[in-house]
């Protein structure tokens, strides 16, 4: 099947910067969340950014895409500010964001995703069905297109949002723990949809919470606990002290776990 | 009811005028508060409606007028800037979201009280009719009137069916709607004030104290009987129009007494059965659904019976008996008809006058039953 990118002639150079952060600092009330974070992320990329609960991981997405206004600090999308770049990006909130009862069905939800291509006024019509459906296909929801979005299960409510963001047939995608309530079948394809990402070269920013699969899944990662830890490639990046540093006293319990994993890994490889 | 009042409607001048103008209030207002309520804003409408009194008292002392346009566009304002005063205080201070509802609808309604009371100390006959803002009178409703809501109860709908999808993001998805550059804080206000527009339209016909009873209650009931937004809206529409109908007509035909109680009785009414009887959604089909879950005997269950059975009696003459069956299943009148089900699917066959065994095949579809687990659900 030839996949014919909307988007082809705007498709960057494989070592432009999909995101720049530079000094932000973002506090709610008084209470800084997240502070004097820089951040450069590559295109080409599947980049994961884990720190423990409340480090600021959704407040930096969220303030990368223009939804938190941050106290100081500078976001630039493939070199411009995110107002200008709008339609070159993607997002997928955190599920519990919005809510599921609401009368809508799922082939509604992901038309959505056209929206801001659409612009004001103009309905969504037969193009835009199909660039849904056909999203909706490759996150495995054919089946259950007509049906209203609060009858799936949560595994099935991640993958509409899913597809909602790929209609956005964007450049660079955030994500806001879109392997939450999933099942591991379902975990799978939604790696492989975010591989399929990765690999025609647009930046994939994922916030992910098992430590266990940073390594298989990402080749980036960004440790974040209010400050940026570290940033970079998986292996260079994801190491015990980094660990340490984002999970404070907890990390002694993660990195041992990490470090039996890889050890049997290893194993697992010798004859 | 007897069913004269209604065909009057067809006869009587006045009474189609009533007839029509509560009509059109009872569907802008139904229509328009389908977004209130799925936005859980719900109570918005009744601090609009309470703190819209104070301005119709202002425009009428400012004017001298009792003109619809006039007192409507003072209402708008009350309203308007009620609400506006509790987006504020929430945005601007640690005061909760109901707190400030409750401030601002009392002191508006307060003042609106007092100036109403002030207006009618008066010695002048022309504030005579004024009151019936309270608790609505839609036997004061002349053709002015009606002409004055549906005129504005259209401008109202168009803006919303040229926004629809906009207002659909809104009340959906708010922050994915800002990623895509809509100005949500702009739309918030744009679909405040056409719920602003809703309400005071149906103030002299339902009044001020009553009013987003007609905001909610449509709504309520129409979202019982559907999953679609394009059904729900309309259907809210309708539900609020028969309402207004039905309760102007009866408040005004019998007694004169006031017609928002009377509307209000109405719409609830229909809100009330719509939450017990829409299929899907409603309590009593539910009850029955849980209650034949809980009675049904399901087809895997008699199969997996059977098998247990025979693998208790291995090596023994195939067949068991049904009434065996039927002492092991949750409700033994279930399991003849299941019996039937399975054999013409092939999975069990008859082997005695009520006598049973599982095949080759109902083994085989048993074990894919239990190995596919279901749905992730
Ligand atoms: N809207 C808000 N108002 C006040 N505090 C907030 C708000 N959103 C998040 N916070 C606080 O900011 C911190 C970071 O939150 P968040 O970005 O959601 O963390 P994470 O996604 O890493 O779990 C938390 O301490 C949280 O309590
Ligand atoms: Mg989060």
């Amino acid at each position: 099947m030839p996949e014919t990118s909307r988007r082809a002639d705007a498709n960057p150079k494989a070592d432009s910067t999909a995101v720049e952060v530079a000094d932000l600092t973002v506090a709610y009330r008084d209470k800084p969340v997240l502070w004097d974070i820089d951040l450069s992320v590559p295109m080409g990329v599947l980049m994961a950014i884990v720190g423990p609960n409340g480090a600021g991981k959704t407040t930096l997405i969220r303030s990368i895409l223009g939804l938190v206004r941050p106290t100081a600090g500078q976001v630039r999308i493939l070199g411009k500010p995110y107002a200008k770049q709008r339609r070159l990006v993607g997002y997928v909130p955190q599920r519990g964001s919005v809510d599921w009862d609401f009368p809508t069905t799922v082939l509604d939800v992901v038309i959505m995703g056209r929206y801001g291509e659409l612009g004001w006024i103009r309905r969504p019509g037969a193009a835009e069905r199909r660039a849904a459906e056909e999203a909706i296909e490759k996150v495995g929801l054919t089946d259950l297109a007509d049906r209203q979005v609060g009858q799936l299960s949560g595994g099935q409510q991640q993958r509409v949002f899913l597809a909602r963001a790929l209609v956005q047939d964007s450049l660079v995608y955030f994500m806001d723990e879109p392997f939450q309530g999933v099942d591991a079948t379902t975990e799978r394809a939604i790696i492989d949809i975010l591989r399929t990402l990765r690999d025609e070269g647009k930046a994939v920013i994922v916030v992910h919470h098992d430590l266990q699969t940073v390594e298989e899944y990402f080749d980036w990662v960004t440790l974040l606990n209010v400050q940026r830890i570290a940033s970079g490639p998986v292996d260079e990046v994801f190491t015990d002290s980094n660990l340490r540093a984002a999970y404070g006293g907890r990390a002694a319990l993660f990195s041992r776990e990490l470090a039996e994993q890889r050890e049997r890994a290893k194993g697992g490889d010798g004859p | 009811m007897d069913g004269e009042v209604f065909t009057r409607i067809f006869t009587d001048y006045t009474l189609r005028t009533v007839a029509l103008g509560t009509a059109a209030l009872g569907f802008v207002s139904g229509a328009l508060g389908s977004f209130a309520v799925l936005r859980k804003q719900a109570l918005l409408g009744d601090a609009t409606s309470h703190a819209a009194l104070p301005g119709i008292a202002v425009a009428f002392l400012l004017t001298g007028s009792k003109a619809p346009l006039v007192l409507v566009l003072g209402a708008a304002l009350a309203g308007w800037l009620g609400t506006l005063a509790i987006m504020t205080i929430v945005g601007l201070s640690r005061v909760k979201y109901d707190t400030a509802l409750g401030m601002i609808l009392s002191v508006f309604f307060g003042v609106g009280l007092v100036l109403l009371t002030f207006i009618q100390r008066r010695p002048d006959a022309t504030q005579a009719g004024l009151d019936t803002y309270l608790f609505g009178q839609a036997a004061t409703l002349l053709d002015r009137d009606v002409k004055t809501i549906a005129g504005l109860g259209a401008i109202a709908l168009l803006a919303m069916a040229l926004l629809w999808k906009e207002l659909k993001l809104l009340s959906f998805d708010p922050d994915f709607g800002a990623t895509l550059g809509f100005p949500m804080r702009g739309l918030d206000i744009i679909l405040t004030s056409l719920i602003v527009i809703a309400i005071v339209i149906g103030l002299q016909a339902v009044g001020v104290v009553l009013m987003s009873a007609m905001v909610v209650a449509p709504a309520a009931a129409a979202r019982q009987w559907t999953d679609k937004l394009g059904i729900m809206v309309p259907l809210a529409g309708v539900f609020g129009a028969l309402s207004g109908v039905t309760g102007a007509v009866i408040s005004s035909s019998a007694t004169r007494m006031p017609t928002g109680p009377v509307i209000v009785l109405c719409v609830s009414a229909v809100a009330v059965a719509s939450l017990l009887l829409a299929p899907n959604r409603g309590l009593f089909p539910q009850w029955l659904r849980s209650r034949r879950q809980r009675h049904a005997v399901r087809k895997e269950a008699v199969l997996s019976d059977l098998r247990a059975l025979e693998e208790q009696h291995a090596g023994e003459a195939p067949g068991h008996s049904a009434a065996v069956l039927r002492m092991m299943a949750p409700n033994p009148a279930g399991v003849s008809p299941r019996l039937q089900e399975l054999s013409d699917r092939g999975w069990v066959a008859k082997t005695g006058s009520d006598e049973w065994t599982i095949t080759e095949e109902g083994l085989r579809a048993l074990e894919a039953q239990l190995g596919s687990g279901g749905d992730e659900r």
